[in-house]
C-alpha cells in the first residue's frame, strides 16, 4: 500500500476517522487483512460481516487492547497512535465491549468512576458531584440510569446503558458498540435505537457493530461489510438492501427464509404438568406450567424477556429444581433429576448464556466439545478419556459445523463470538438428542450461520427429535415453529399453530397474557 | 500453508512455555538481587555467600541429599494444594491433614506391628492417605451441604488438627519424658538412599522420594487424562458450564478436597517411615502452608510443583549452610521474597505479558 496522500489539504471533507490498511496477525489467522475504515462525523456507521471477519478485532486496535502489525489512523486528519484504552479514552474514543465489564456489586456511579476517579481537592473520591454528573448524562440522552442503583440488579439492557454512561462520562466523541443488540429484547433493542439517534444529534460518532441486517438498514447512515479480515463494500445504508449486504457479507446469496416442510408429529416426548418453581431471587417464577413437546416437531416459546423462559429452561435440563409439578421424558417421571441423568436419556441444550453455562473458555476446543458426554464412551472408559475419539470428534464437528479456525487444541476463549455459538451447536447437536432445548441458538452468529443452525434445528426436527425453542427473536419463532406456545409470567397462556400466528397477535398475548380467542386450541395445556 | 500454520504453532507454544517459566523466573531472580542487598547491607559480597549456598547444596553429594529431603513433603504439600487449587477450592489446610495422616502412619505402623513389611508398608501408606482424605473431606462436605467456606474451616481444622495429634502424643502414645511416640516396626521402616548410594550418607533422604515423584506423575494423568480430572479442572475454571455439563458441583469438591488432603497425608511416608520412625509431635512447623508457595510457584503444574519443591527444598537447607557468614534469616527473606514476587506477579506479570502479546503478532 502506498502512504495516503496527507489529508486535510485536498479534500474539503476528511473523515473524522480514518483507518488505513490495518492488519493484525493471530497464531493462526489473519483477523484483519490491510483493512479500510473511514467514519463521517456524527454519523452512526455500522460494521458487518461474518464471523471472524475481524470486526471485534478492528474495533480492539481502535481502542488500543490491540496492536496493528501495519497499518495506521487518523482522527479528525490528524495521525494518532495508541498504545493502549487509556491513549484511545484521551482521545475521546470509548468502547462497549460483546461482554460487559462491570462490577456488579458496585452501584452505577462507582462503576461509571472505576478508573477515572474524579477528586475533590486532590484527594477526596468526589463521588456525589460524580452522581450528579451521571444523572445528567442520563437525562441528556434519555438513559434512564439510575445513579444509585446496584449494578447486580439490573436487566442486561440497563448494564448497556450503564457502560454507555461510563464511556461518555469520560468525554467520548466516538463511541464503538460491539453487538449491541445481541444480548437485547426487542424491545430493549428499541429503546437502545431511541438513545444511540439522540447521541448522533448531540453530533456523537457512533460505530455499530451487527448481524442483524434490519437493525443496519434502520439505524445507520452508512455501512462497512468486511469479510476474511478485509473490507469488501463501503456504502451508504440510503442506496442498499439486505439482500446485497448479506451476498457481500457471505459471498453467495443467502436465503434470509427458511423452508420446511410439515411436521410429522410422533408420540410425546416431554410433558410438564403444573410445573412450578422459584427464580434466582427466590420468588416464583414458574407459575403452573403445562406443556408438552411431541417428536417431530418444533414448540416454540415466545415471550417478554423475564416471564420464566430462563427458569423453564432450566428446570426441564436439571439445573433447576421444580417446587412442584411434574416433569415426563418418553414416559418417564423426570421430576427432579439432575443434569447428568438428564443427558443421559438424551436432552440436549444450547444455553442463552455462551460464556456463562456453554463453555469453559479456558478449556481447549476439543475439550469444550466434549462437555457434557465426557464421562461416556466413546469419549471415556470408567477412568480414561480417549484422547483419538476426543480429537477425531473436534475434527468432525468443526468441520461439519464451520467453526473457524478448526484448530482443536486452541482455547475456545480465542474464538470469535459467533464461532464460540457455532461449537455450542454443534456440541449439542452432534449428541442425536431425543429433545433439543434450545435457548436463543443463533444469538450472535452471522447470517450465513443463522441459515445454517435453522437448517439444522429443523433436520432435527425431520429427524424425530423433540425441539423446544425458546427466542427472544419473534421472527425466528415464528419461522422455525411448527406450534408456538405464549409464556407469560410463569404459565403458559396459549399455543397456536405457527400457520396461524403472526407477530401481531403473538405480540398482543405476550404483552397482555390473553389469548387472542378465534386462534387457540386451548390455554395451558395442549 | 501447512507448514505456516505449523511454524506458527510451534512459536505459539514456545511462547506459552516462556510464560509458564518467564514469571517463576523473575521471581527468583528478583529474589536473588533483593538478596544481595541485604548480603551487602550486613557487609558481606553477595558472589562468595551466594556462592557457598550453591556449593552447599548442589555442589556435594551429601547436600543434594539434604535439598532433596527438605523438598520431598513440599512436593507432597505442593501438590495437595495445586490438586485444590485446579477444583477451584484453596485448602489452607494442608497442614492439619499433613498432622492427621502422619499421626495415622506411626499408629498403624506401631499398633500392627505383628504383621509382616509387605502388608504393613502398604498399610502405613494407605494410613497416611485415608488420614489426610479425612481431615480433607470434611471441609470439602461442608462446603457443598452448607455453602461453609473451604478457607474459614481449613483453618479451624488445622488448629483441631493440630491439638488432637498434641494430646496423643503427651497423653496417649508417648514415650515418657519426649514428646514422639514409641517406634514403628523395623518392617515398616522404609530405606534411605544412603542405602543404595553412599554418597548420600548421612542425609536422610529416604525412598519416599519415589513416591513423592510417582505421585506427582499421578496427579499428572489424573488431572489431564481421566474424566474424572476433567471434571476438577472444569469445576475450577468454571462451575456454572461444569454444572450444565453434568458435572456435580458438590461431589467434586468433595473429591477434590478428599484426594488433597490424601496427597497432604502422605507426608507421613516420608517423616515417619523414612525419617524419625516414630511421630513426635509439633514436627512440621508450617509445612502445608510452605505448599501454598509452593503451588503458586509451581504454577499448579504437577511439574512445576516438583520443581518448586526442589527450589523451597534448597533455600530451606541453603539456610543452614550459609549460617556462619550471614544469618539464617537471609534465606527466609529469600524465601518471603519469592512467594511474594510470585504472588504479586501472577497477575501483575501476567498482565504485561498479555499486553505485550496484544501488541505482537502471534
Ligand atoms: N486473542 C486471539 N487469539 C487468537 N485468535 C484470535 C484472537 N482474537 C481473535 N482471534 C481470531 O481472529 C479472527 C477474527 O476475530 P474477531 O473476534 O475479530 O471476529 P468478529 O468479526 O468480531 O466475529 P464475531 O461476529 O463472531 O464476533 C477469528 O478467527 C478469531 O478466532
Ligand atoms: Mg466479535
Amino acid at each position: 500500500m502506498s502512504p495516503p496522500p496527507k489529508s486535510g489539504t485536498d479534500s474539503p471533507s476528511i473523515p473524522f476517522l480514518k483507518m488505513e490498511g490495518i492488519s493484525k496477525q493471530f497464531a493462526l489467522v489473519k483477523a484483519n487483512d490491510c483493512a479500510n475504515l473511514d467514519v463521517n462525523r456524527g454519523e452512526i456507521h455500522a460494521l458487518v460481516g461474518e464471523n471472524g471477519a475481524g470486526k471485534s478485532t478492528l474495533m480492539r486496535i481502535l481502542y488500543g487492547l490491540y496492536r496493528a502489525d501495519s497499518g495506521r489512523m487518523y482522527l479528525d486528519g490528524d495521525p494518532v497512535e495508541l498504545r493502549s484504552p487509556a491513549d484511545a479514552i484521551s482521545l475521546g474514543i470509548g468502547m462497549v465491549h460483546q461482554h460487559f465489564m462491570l462490577v456488579p456489586p458496585l452501584s452505577v456511579t462507582e462503576n461509571v468512576v472505576l478508573g477515572s476517579e474524579p477528586l475533590r481537592a486532590g484527594v477526596v473520591l468526589d463521588l456525589k458531584g460524580a452522581a450528579e454528573r451521571v444523572k445528567e448524562l442520563s437525562e441528556t440522552f434519555a438513559l434512564a440510569v439510575d445513579p444509585d442503583a446496584r449494578v447486580e440488579e439490573l436487566s442486561v439492557g440497563a448494564q448497556q446503558r450503564v457502560e454507555i454512561v461510563k464511556i461518555l462520562f469520560r468525554g467520548a466523541r466516538l463511541l464503538i458498540l460491539d453487538e449491541p443488540t445481541a444480548v437485547l429484547t426487542p424491545q430493549e433493542t428499541e429503546s437502545l435505537f431511541v438513545i444511540l439517534r439522540r447521541l448522533k444529534e448531540q453530533g456523537k460518532t457512533i460505530i455499530f457493530i451487527t448481524h442483524k441486517l434490519s437493525e443496519v438498514m434502520e439505524i445507520s447512515d452508512s455501512v462497512t461489510v468486511m469479510r476474511h479480515g478485509k473490507v469488501v463494500g463501503d456504502l451508504k445504508t440510503a442506496e442498499t438492501n439486505t439482500e446485497e449486504l448479506a451476498t457481500l457479507m457471505v459471498g453467495r446469496k443467502v436465503l434470509l427464509e427458511v423452508e420446511k416442510g410439515a411436521p410429522a408429529r410422533g408420540e410425546t416426548v416431554l410433558e410438564l404438568k403444573d410445573v412450578h418453581a422459584l427464580g434466582a431471587s427466590k420468588v416464583p417464577t414458574l407459575r403452573g406450567i403445562s406443556l408438552r413437546v411431541c417428536s417431530g416437531e418444533i414448540l416454540g416459546v415466545a415471550g417478554v424477556q423475564g416471564n420464566g423462559q430462563t427458569e423453564l429452561v432450566e428446570v426441564i435440563t436439571g439445573l433447576r429444581k421444580p417446587s412442584s409439578g411434574s416433569l415426563r421424558l418418553l414416559e418417564r417421571d423426570i421430576t427432579g433429576l439432575s443434569p447428568r441423568e438428564m443427558l443421559k436419556l438424551g436432552v440436549a441444550h444450547i444455553p442463552e448464556d455462551r460464556l456463562k453455562r456453554g463453555l469453559v473458555p479456558a478449556f481447549t476446543v476439543s475439550e469444550n466439545l466434549i462437555l457434557g458426554s465426557h464421562f461416556r464412551p466413546p469419549f471415556a472408559g470408567r477412568l480414561w478419556l480417549r484422547r483419538e475419539d476426543i480429537f477425531e470428534n473436534a475434527r468432525s464437528v468443526l468441520r461439519r459445523f464451520d467453526v473457524r479456525p478448526q484448530a482443536p487444541a486452541l482455547p475456545a476463549r480465542s474464538l470469535s463470538g459467533g464461532n464460540q455459538q457455532k461449537l455450542i451447536v454443534g456440541r449439542e447437536l452432534s449428541r442425536d438428542p431425543k429433545l433439543l432445548v434450545a435457548s436463543q441458538p443463533t444469538r450472535g452468529v452471522d447470517i450465513g450461520a443463522i441459515e445454517f443452525i435453522h437448517r439444522n434445528l429443523i433436520a432435527q426436527r425431520d429427524r424425530g427429535c423433540a425441539v423446544l425453542l425458546v427466542s427472544a427473536d419473534l421472527s425466528e419463532i415464528l419461522s422455525l415453529s411448527d406450534r408456538i406456545a405464549v409464556i407469560y409470567e410463569g404459565r403458559i397462556v396459549g399455543t397456536v399453530d405457527s400457520t396461524q400466528a403472526d407477530e401481531k397477535k403473538l405480540g398482543m398475548m405476550m404483552m397482555t397474557g390473553v389469548l387472542a380467542k378465534e386462534d387457540g386450541n386451548g390455554a395451558g395445556e395442549s | 500453508m501447512s507448514s505456516a500454520s505449523e511454524q506458527s504453532r510451534r512459536f505459539q507454544a514456545a511462547r506459552k512455555l516462556a510464560g509458564v517459566i518467564g514469571v517463576p523466573a523473575v521471581a527468583i531472580a528478583a529474589a536473588f538481587a533483593a538478596g544481595a542487598v541485604f548480603i551487602l547491607a550486613i557487609g558481606e559480597s553477595p558472589v562468595s555467600v551466594y556462592g557457598r549456598l550453591f556449593s552447599g547444596t548442589f555442589g556435594n553429594f551429601y547436600g543434594l541429599g539434604q535439598v532433596l529431603f527438605k523438598a520431598t513433603p513440599l512436593i507432597f504439600t505442593g501438590l495437595s494444594v495445586a490438586l485444590a487449587f485446579k477444583a477451584g477450592l484453596f485448602n489452607i489446610g494442608a497442614e492439619g491433614q499433613l498432622y492427621i495422616g502422619t499421626f495415622a502412619v506411626a499408629w498403624v505402623g506401631f499398633t500392627l506391628s505383628g504383621l509382616p513389611g509387605v502388608l504393613l508398608v502398604p498399610l502405613c501408606v494407605l494410613a497416611g492417605a485415608a488420614g489426610g482424605a479425612l481431615w480433607g473431606a470434611v471441609p470439602g462436605y461442608l462446603k457443598s451441604r452448607f455453602g461453609a467456606h473451604e478457607v474459614i474451616n481449613t483453618i479451624m481444622l488445622n488448629f483441631v488438627a493440630i491439638a488432637l495429634t498434641g494430646y496423643f502424643v503427651t497423653h496417649v502414645y508417648f514415650v515418657p519424658e519426649t514428646v514422639h511416640t514409641q517406634r514403628i516396626a523395623a518392617q515398616a521402616q522404609i530405606p534411605r538412599l544412603e542405602q543404595f548410594w553412599p554418597v548420600f550418607k548421612g542425609s536422610p533422604v529416604n525412598v519416599s522420594l519415589f513416591l513423592a515423584l510417582g505421585i506427582a506423575v499421578a496427579v499428572y494423568f489424573f488431572l489431564w487424562r481421566t474424566r474424572f480430572g476433567f471434571e476438577l479442572r472444569a469445576l475450577g475454571l468454571n462451575p456454572a458450564a461444569a454444572e450444565y455439563g453434568g458435572i456435580s458441583v458438590g461431589a467434586g469438591t468433595v473429591l477434590a478436597m478428599t484426594l488433597s488432603g490424601a496427597l497432604a497425608g502422605l507426608v507421613g511416608v516420608d517423616f515417619v517411615m523414612g525419617y524419625k520412625y516414630y511421630y513426635e509431635g509439633g514436627f512440621s512447623s508450617g509445612l502445608g502452608f510452605m505448599g501454598i508457595a509452593v503451588a503458586l510457584l509451581g504454577r499448579n503444574h504437577p511439574l512445576g510443583v516438583v520443581l518448586a519443591a526442589f527450589l523451597f527444598g534448597a533455600l530451606s537447607y541453603g539456610g543452614l549452610v550459609i549460617n556462619a557468614v550471614v544469618p539464617k534469616e537471609l534465606v527466609e527473606i529469600l524465601q518471603g521474597i519469592v512467594i511474594l514476587v510470585v504472588i504479586a506477579g501472577t497477575n501483575v506479570f501476567g498482565q504485561l505479558a498479555a499486553s505485550f502479546k496484544r501488541g505482537r503478532p502471534g
